[in-house]
């Protein structure tokens, strides 16, 4: 086989797997609005409602996919984004303005990020080793700021209250409810932001050296170094991208909850690597990319919303399908792999 | 002899435990308690379990048996496949979920008299491990699947499914022969009395036999090692058997202490403190050669660490600060390239010298 035909062989198992997650969601859905019909779930609204929930998710998961490019994982974000929302309600019901405490935000973000990139890249510590201190840490760190939940009311805070509660309207597929009102579908800020930071990791994990270097690294460090790539350096980035990313997501995390408290966003890390692996990115490192992980995350949104619009189902459930699921496509990527083998 | 120290295997848990002990002495004389307070031991009396042993010490070796019993199995994974299993909080309380459904009945929330006899609540219990654990291991070893993706299946299930089996309840079994694996034998509290027989029976296996040699073979490299005759898979296989074993002999201890199941608290976050002691106790988590004594001695450490910052004064939902202050002074002053600097320095400042 020459090499041509090799490389378009690989790259059409990866395509597959994305093609099998989409059509996934898109069976999941379809199953959700053909049950649950009745309740609503046909309603635009309703997928637009996922994203709404989902937005932070999206976020952190564009990071962590960066990330577990790079062979490497954090397992770091739900306790940061803990950390950041905890952050967020005290400093604003100390009277800081919302603008300059975003920025604060992304700047510790950032700053950790850098932080536990320097212990993997140059340190060479074990990342799960150095993200599981990180998530101690952030977690600790928010019991230490504060204790009790602490709300962003819009005493508190007006400007980021408006944030919260500002509609962005959808111009189609509006439906006109029982009582003959049109009700135009909407969405949150929050949203936006999430399908830029997706858009904006897209391109450059794309179009850019960066971005491309990442997969270089993931896909055998060694042979990017010889290549002439700062493989220390271009880990670190990948962190505190996650990191910064992550921050990100904090931020549209406490759009949605507008409160702060030390048992916020527990288990988000693994929803976050979960719905990565399910989109196709390999742990492994070097493939994968962050449309795979956004139809991730909608597979899990969804399953959790057609728990939840059956109302009657244990609220273990999700939990339970969404590792199904994750069961099922580990094994088909291991299929793959070793067709991939096989092939050699 | 000092490069002898320096090589000494157990270096690391051993030196970071008497760290603990001397913050220990220095609070307790600081505070005007008797400085040596904290190696107290005595004899109290107590209306429930009559006669019992005292002290802080105590306290530390049987709160941390589980984590202790944890980081037997978690060492032979890390060993043998060179990843982590994160699952084994989540079988705990699945495991301890399972056996106390068996022992009171489905949907039964609280009882005081068993419902089957306490064996078979127990065997389920163990049986729920192994298989939880064979699972693991089978997607580990026959699908090459990376330890930490395939043991996140069971984390997020395993603890759904335990509230799945107790009907979203608070199972409590309230019999006091259940009530013995976390109370006392005789002034000796029972979970150390099963640490130390998990201990003895794990070390004497790994002695007598050449299963601990086969293991850490297969951890270097699986490849040689099957070529060399080693069946590879069979014994990540069983590393990650064996793993599930004593997180259901784990989950045991942990709800027989609290006489009931409470799926959502009993083991969580217990898989990062095992897989800490592991680090702790010296083991390299790229696999390969592991110390079992390391092990056992860091997760005795990260329980003193705990007791210690309670008694200072921090609270359990602040101390994960200290926690990870301490993770990452070990694992720098551990890594390869902390040390070539350190010893470049040292290096230049005797170059210097012989300069002068």
């Amino acid at each position: 086989m020459s090499d041509k035909a090799k490389a378009k062989k690989s790259f059409n198992s990866n395509t597959l797997l994305l093609f099998i997650t989409i059509v996934l969601f898109a069976v999941l859905y379809a199953g959700g609005c053909i049950a649950y019909g009745s309740k609503g779930f046909t309603h635009f609204q309703t997928f637009l409602n996922i994203l709404i929930t989902n937005a932070g998710l999206i976020c952190v998961t564009c990071g962590m996919t960066c990330v577990m490019l790079t062979g490497g994982i954090d397992i770091s974000v739900g306790a940061l984004i803990a950390m950041d929302c905890m952050l967020l309600a005290v400093g604003m019901k100390n009277g800081m303005g919302a603008v300059p405490m975003v920025l604060i935000i992304l700047l510790i973000g950032a700053v950790f990020g850098i932080f536990q990139g320097f212990l993997v890249g140059y340190l060479e510590i074990q990342p799960f080793i150095v993200s599981m201190a990180g998530m101690f840490f952030c977690r600790g760190m928010t019991a230490v700021i504060c204790t009790d939940q602490v709300s962003i009311t819009q005493e508190i805070n007006p400007v980021f209250y408006a944030w919260a509660n500002a509609k962005v309207i959808v111009p189609f597929g509006g439906y006109i409810n029982n009582k003959g009102k049109y009700m135009a579908p909407y969405v949150r800020p929050g949203v936006i932001v999430a399908l830029l930071v997706l858009v904006i990791t897209f391109i450059m994990l794309r179009y850019t050296k960066f971005g491309r270097s990442l997969y270089a690294v993931g896909g055998s460090a060694q042979s990017a170094a010889m290549m002439g790539l700062n493989v220390k350096r271009i880990k670190m980035g990948a962190y505190m991208l996650s990191s910064f990313l992550c921050s990100v997501g904090g931020i549209c995390y406490c759009l949605n909850t507008m409160a702060g408290s030390v048992s916020q966003a527990t288990g988000l890390e693994m929803d976050a690597i979960s719905s990565a692996v399910i989109g196709g990115t390999l742990l492994t490192g070097g493939v994968g990319n962050v449309i795979g992980s956004f139809f991730g995350v909608l597979i899990n949104g969804t399953i959790s919303s057609i728990v939840k619009t059956n109302g009657k189902l244990a609220s273990s459930w999700p939990n339970i399908l969404t590792a199904a699921l994750l069961f099922v496509f580990i094994v088909i990527q291991s299929i793959f792999a070793a067709i991939r083998e096989r092939n050699k | 002899m000092w490069k002898k120290i320096k090589s000494w295997p157990l270096l690391l848990p051993v030196v970071a435990l008497i760290l603990v002990m001397a913050v220990n002495i220095i609070h307790d004389a600081a505070t005007g308690a008797n400085p040596l307070s904290f190696f107290m031991i005595s004899l109290r009396d107590t209306t429930t379990s009559g006669t019992i042993l005292y002290g802080r010490i105590v306290d530390i070796i049987n709160r941390g048996s589980e984590v202790a019993i944890l980081a037997i199995g978690m060492t032979l994974v890390v060993s043998a496949s060179a990843g982590t299993d994160i699952s084994v909080g989540s079988v705990m309380s699945l495991c301890a979920s399972f056996m106390c459904m068996m022992l009171a009945g489905y949907g039964v929330s609280s009882t005081t008299t068993l419902a089957v006899p306490l064996v078979i609540g127990l065997v389920a219990a163990i049986v729920m491990g192994i298989v939880c654990g064979a699972f693991n291991g089978t997607l580990v070893a026959h699908l090459s699947i990376q330890p930490m993706v395939a043991t996140l299946i069971l984390y997020s299930a395993a603890r759904a499914i335990g509230l799945l089996l107790c009907n979203d309840l608070i199972v409590y079994v309230r019999n006091p022969s259940f009530a013995y694996f976390g109370a006392f034998t005789g002034p000796i509290p029972t979970p150390i009395i099963i640490t130390v027989i998990c201990i003895v029976i794990v070390s004497l296996v790994l002695r007598k036999t050449a299963l601990g040699m086969y293991i850490q073979s297969v951890g270097i490299n699986a490849k040689a090692s099957r070529i060399a005759g080693l069946n590879s898979k069979l014994l990540i296989f069983l590393a990650y058997t064996l793993c599930g074993l004593f997180a259901a002999i784990a989950g045991i201890v942990a709800s027989s202490r609290i006489t009931s199941a409470d799926s959502n608290n009993i083991g969580l976050y217990l898989e990062m403190d095992a897989i800490l002691s592991v680090a702790l106790g010296g083991n390299s988590l790229g696999g390969g050669k592991f110390n079992l004594a390391g092990s056992i001695i860091g997760a005795y450490t990260i329980q003193a660490i705990t007791t210690t910052l309670y008694a200072l004064g921090v609270s359990s939902i602040q101390a994960p600060v200290f926690k990870a202050v301490i993770v990452i002074l070990i694992v720098v002053i551990e890594a390869p390239p902390f040390k070539a600097f350190v010893s470049k320095l040292s290096a230049a400042n005797a170059a210097k010298g012989v300069r002068a």
